[in-house]
């Protein structure tokens, strides 16, 4: 089941530091919004905001409202353990557990929430992540053994195994090579059927590609968000076309 | 700076080529022979004499030599490469001497003393001063105590090194943890036995025992097992607890379930660094526990009619004491064989503590 989130008003904090301001969208369901901007601008700080991993890092803090399907994640009673089940993440450098098979690192999610894991569940995670035809006949060898896009499908189908409404993506296919990036556009395309994706990207042609919506970030600010296509060709902030048309950044 | 244009004295001028001239590979053993025959030469002829200036002498002479020629043949450059690939190799071989040493001598020393009936028979009615009797009950009072310090030990302080490392870091509490940790792996040996003195039979008032000795054992063993699971934690990348995290997965389970199996090579590791530590040490046992001839089970052990544990560190002081300077005799023979079995111990525990590190390691 996809949701939306709404983010309104939205400031964060590592420690005294304000990294970015006032930022306010909407992720429709089913869809792909794609984060851009320079390094440092603050794009994965917003989407580690939106699962609430933000908090992680000692000091940090967000001010402001999200919304998940008209539920503030920061609201009060919230626990940010049950944010993350909805709310599922892959990370730029793929991070399979290295202690555990391909079969385990699947199941992890499932077995660390103290929920049952058939292998129906693994399988179709891994088919969901474009990886079962790859790696079937070796479930039990290590995580760790694979290429790297196998590993980054790896960690997509962990994250997918545990049925989340919506799947954040922080530069998933920065460290791979030309073809296993591809697949995993690819991946967001099918994904998208079933859960909302936000993905962070430094690549424009990528973000052109796979979103139906794009966020323009700079300086800890979000400058822009729209329609991709009008972001490319036609963005109403100056700052905007120059960043898409390479005159800086 | 104005370049200049004259060529630099003392470097051979490089040639079109890039080939120089070098020294033939038995130059430097040459050199050694050299050295030593001319110290030799030295040594009858002159003055000089003694084995310990012997050696420094003909080290020198060797440094110069190789030094000196290859300066000569092969230019500035590999004279200080060689000058200073002899000083490392120097200093790491002296550094290695009283290792060798030590395993070399305890082997010598105390192998003749190892039987099956040294190792499987206490002291229990044998005069120390005639052959006979053995180290059973001190290789099992050592066990027992080792075991029960590091029982406690070990999960102690791998809860306080993953306090300090996923709950802690940053906080003013844990940074002083840290520092009194710091602290504690100076503690002297000899203060870990008086303070449990003072708190356990002082002032709690039980009865010195082979237990009283675990407790000062322990308090040895802890910073040792803290600061090296602390380290281990540490390494473990960062990237893993996010995924973890990212699953919906708690922070207990992440730790109990993604970060210490990850670490769990180390952090083995780093408890039998902690074990090794402690089993050779005497000051506290001496203190706590006291000495006994009978093979005695129950660490708790430790009224008049039952004595506490032997040790092999206390039964080796005992036997260096009856010794009383006499190489020959009975006692000393069985303190360099208990000696010796000390030590293998310690290595067969290092060794399997290697095993278990591999076979838990990350896979891969």
């Amino acid at each position: 089941m996809a949701k939306s989130i709404d983010v309104s008003g939205v400031d964060i904090f590592y420690g005294t530091f304000k990294a970015v301001e006032d930022v306010s969208m909407t992720i429709e369901p089913r869809s792909v919004t794609a984060f851009i901007g320079p390094s440092g601008c603050g794009k994965s700080t917003v989407l580690r905001t939106l699962n609430r991993m933000h908090e992680v890092i000692p000091g940090a803090r967000v001010e402001g409202k999200i919304l998940l399907d008209g539920e503030d994640i920061y609201g009060s009673n919230v626990d940010p353990v049950n944010v993350r089940r909805t709310i599922g993440m892959v990370f730029q450098k793929p991070n399979p557990f290295p202690t555990m098979s391909i079969y385990d690192n699947v199941a992890a999610g499932l077995r660390l929430t103290s929920r049952k894991v058939g292998h129906e569940q693994v399988e179709s995670a891994l088919r969901g992540a474009g990886l079962w035809e790859e790696v079937k006949d070796r479930l039990s060898k290590p995580g760790i053994g694979l290429s790297g896009g196998q590993q980054q499908r790896l960690c997509i189908a962990r994250a997918l195994a545990v049925e989340p409404d919506v799947l954040l993506m922080d530069e998933p296919a920065s460290a791979l090579d030309p073809i296993s990036t591809l697949k995993i556009e690819e991946l967001v395309q099918e994904l998208k059927a079933r859960v909302t994706i936000a993905i962070v990207t430094h690549n424009m042609q990528q973000a052109a590609r796979v979103a139906d919506q794009t966020a323009f970030m700079l300086d800890g600010e979000l400058v822009e968000v729209g329609p991709t296509e009008k972001i490319f060709t036609n963005p109403d902030d100056h700052r905007t076309e120059e960043y898409v048309t390479g005159k800086f950044g | 700076m104005a370049v200049s244009a004259e060529p630099r004295t003392g470097v051979p001028t490089p040639g079109p080529s890039l080939r120089g001239r070098t020294l033939p590979t038995y130059a430097l053993p040459g050199f050694a022979v050299a050295a030593v025959l001319l110290t030799l030469l030295l040594w009858a002829t002159t003055g000089f004499a003694g084995r310990a200036g012997f050696v420094v002498f003909a080290l020198l002479l060797f440094v110069a030599l190789q030094t000196l020629v290859s300066f000569g043949v092969e230019g500035r450059r590999q004279a200080v490469n060689r000058l200073f690939t002899t000083l490392v190799t120097v200093a790491f071989l002296i550094a290695l001497t009283p290792l060798v040493l030590i395993v070399w001598y305890t082997v010598k020393e105390g192998a003749g003393a190892i039987s099956d009936h040294f190792l499987t028979h206490s002291m229990f009615r044998v005069d120390p001063s005639e052959p006979g009797g053995g180290i059973y009950h001190a290789i099992v009072g050592t066990l027992i105590q080792t075991a029960l310090a590091t029982v406690i030990a070990a999960p102690l302080g791998v809860l306080a090194a993953i306090y300090l490392v996923e709950y802690g870091a940053g906080r003013r509490f844990a940074r002083a943890v840290s520092f009194f940790v710091d602290v504690m792996t100076g503690v002297p040996s000899i203060v870990a036995g008086l303070f449990i003195y003072a708190f356990w039979i002082l002032a709690l008032g039980f009865q010195k025992s082979g237990f009283a000795g675990s407790l000062a054992l322990l308090i040895l063993m802890l910073p040792v097992i803290i600061r090296s699971t602390e380290e281990m934690l540490k390494i473990v990348p960062n990237d893993l607890r996010e995924a973890s995290y990212a699953l919906g997965v708690p922070k207990w389970r992440t730790i109990l379930r993604v970060v210490l199996p990850t670490a769990i090579g180390g952090i083995v590791t780093g408890i039998m660094l902690g074990v090794a530590r402690i089993m050779g040490e005497t000051a506290p046992l001496l203190l706590l526990v006291g000495i006994n001839q009978r093979i005695e089970f129950n660490p708790f052990a430790g009224t008049a009619e039952q004595v506490p544990q032997e040790s092999l560190p206390t039964f080796i002081f005992e036997q260096f004491q009856l010794a009383a300077g006499n190489t020959d005799s009975e006692p000393f023979q069985r303190a360099w064989g208990a000696a010796l079995v000390l030590i293998v111990i310690i290595g067969l525990l290092s060794a399997v503590a290697r095993l278990i590190a591999r076979f838990a390691r990350v896979r891969g």
